[in-house]
């Protein structure tokens, strides 16, 4: 039987007074893309956080390809990992921010070629070949030597896709990706990621675009205040909902 | 399809009229009144009792020379320490140890709550405090003998300019977005290496304004080393007045040396920021 990729056991995080995630457990599995639907201030974008561990949790345990996330069990006791360790944990997830976050000193391309280089120090001719093939794979072949500032956002936020896939993640997490975009340029960044869903990349994705929910997501998650209210396929959770407050979110945002 | 309506009546075409050049009264007569005072001050100056010639003989003279090199080499190192320590400082106070942080907050408050000359004098008669300095079991000498007038002047200005740069620094990397530092974490960067390749390059583009600023203020302070027997061009120019009395020529001599020293600085300055705003302009390449 395989093993979840990633796995989520009441996992708590508070911000001060505010409890962000509350006792929340669930599985990804290789190969599945996770919509994480909710309204802000919901968790999705904690829950997402605590996997890359830009988040330390407060309680639970999240483990990933089968290691503990961020502590090791020793003694009947949790210690903290080193932060190099911590480094190393991170290089098997991409993350892809709500505000793209491209490196604005650095042309597309180097943006793409820094964390291989630098983090994986590999060889230069090697790291940019593929670079090269992953602009290719996001359509921006022309766009190598662009700054970010000469990009439009959804250049901007294909470019941060394949910066996160040069460092070959087993799992890549979206934050919003597309929320900070203009609508027309919605279409270009979602198409890139229904691709990479094609390709068999397992993906979580907060998002509040019901749409690709929809086509792409062999799951869908709604989350309120801090918990997991309802799962289940796309068309069951965004067609025919159980729980009321599924209902009333997807009555208000449609 | 209907027709556009007609447009009311009442406001006449204006395309094709120019903009009128105002005449700019006021403008002319304050430019002719400022250069009537700067001509004042210059006829009293040229009449009042100063030797030009010795200006001249001075200006280029093989002391000066040699003590404006000295002040120049004496700025360049001192800033060179001062931007590594505040660098270095800067770094401390934003990381997470408490330990790094208050040691970092202490140099500050103990460097900047001095005035600079203090701090030159005590460099130097270190000796007083320490007869011999050295390390334990390796080498040691007479702290005259190692504390000499560029030592303790490097020390000096090079250790208090670190208390100012590191704040400059500080500013600089607050001033980068914290999303910067998330994307650097999320490809597996770790502090130091995100803080070189991402931070710090941003950074940059900040503080370089204030670092030219300090720079400039980093030229004029060499000349408190003169105090403590630095031979940098005040100095310089002190022992030739104190030999021939002509003070205030030796004085403007040294001050233009100042000047132009300062004059060149500044578009120096501006070929770096252009160096660092790589990326942040539109067209900038």
């Amino acid at each position: 039987m395989t093993k979840p990729l990633v796995a989520i056991r009441s996992v708590a995080k508070n911000f001060g007074e505010f409890q962000a995630l509350k006792s929340v457990s669930l599985d990804i599995w290789p190969g599945e893309v996770m919509c994480l639907i909710g309204a802000s201030g919901s968790g999705k974008t904690t829950l997402l956080r605590c996997i890359n561990q830009l988040a330390a949790i407060d309680g639970g345990g999240i483990w990933l390809d089968g290691e503990l996330l961020g502590v090791r069990e020793q003694g009947g006791r949790l210690h903290r990992l080193s932060e190099r360790e911590i480094g190393r944990q991170r290089l098997k997830t991409g993350m892809v921010f709500q505000r793209f976050n491209l490196f604005p000193h650095k042309t597309a391309l180097e943006n793409i070629t820094e964390g291989p280089l630098q983090v994986h120090g590999r060889k230069f001719d090697e790291v940019r070949a593929e670079a090269v093939e992953l602009l290719r794979r996001v359509g921006l072949s022309a766009k190598a030597d662009a700054y970010p500032a000469q990009l439009s956002g959804g250049q901007q936020q294909r470019v941060a896709i394949a910066r996160a896939l040069a460092m070959k993640p087993m799992l890549m997490l979206f934050d919003e990706p597309t929320s900070a975009l203009d609508p027309e340029l919605v279409g270009e960044v979602l198409a890139v990621m229904k691709e990479l869903a094609k390709s068999g990349m397992t993906m979580m994705v907060v998002t509040h675009e019901l749409g690709f929910a929809r086509e792409v997501a062999d799951r869908v998650v709604y989350m309120d205040q801090g918990a997991i209210i309802e799962q289940g396929r796309a068309s069951d959770v965004l067609g025919a909902p159980r729980e009321e407050r599924t209902k009333a979110f997807l009555s208000a945002v449609i | 399809m209907k027709p556009a309506p007609a447009l009311a009546e009442g406001f006449p075409d204006l395309s094709g009229m120019r903009i009128a050049r105002e005449p700019h009264w006021f403008r002319w007569l304050s430019a002719a009144l400022i250069v009537l005072v700067l001509a004042a001050i210059g006829r009293a100056f040229a009449g009042g009792q100063i030797e030009w010639s010795y200006v001249s003989r001075f200006l280029t003279a093989k002391v000066i020379l040699e003590g404006i090199v000295n002040t120049m080499v004496m700025a360049v190192l001192a800033m060179a320490l001062g931007i590594f320590l505040g660098v270095v400082v800067a770094i401390m106070r934003l990381s997470p140890n408490p330990v790094l942080k208050t040691v970092a907050a202490g140099y500050t408050w103990l460097f900047r709550g001095t005035p600079l000359i203090l701090q030159l004098l005590l460099w130097f008669n270190l000796a007083l405090v320490f007869p011999t300095i050295g390390i334990p079991g390796l080498w040691s000498g007479r702290a005259v003998d190692v504390m000499t007038p560029f030592l303790a002047a490097l020390l000096g200005l090079g250790i208090n300019q670190g208390a100012y740069t590191s704040e400059v620094m500080r500013a600089g990397m607050l001033s980068v977005d914290i999303g910067q530092y998330e994307a650097a974490q999320a490809i597996g960067m770790g502090r130091l290496r995100a803080l070189r390749r991402i931070i710090l390059p941003q950074a940059m583009r900040v503080v370089i304004p204030p670092l030219g600023n300090e720079f400039i203020g980093m030229v004029k302070a060499t000349s408190l080393a003169s105090v403590i027997q630095y031979p940098e061009v005040l100095h310089n120019a002190e022992n030739i007045y104190y030999a021939n009395s002509r003070v205030i020529e030796l004085l403007i001599v040294a001050g233009l040396w100042y000047l132009l020293v300062v004059s060149i600085l500044t578009p120096l300055q501006m070929l770096l920021e252009r160096r660092f705003a790589r990326g942040t302009l539109q067209f900038a390449r």
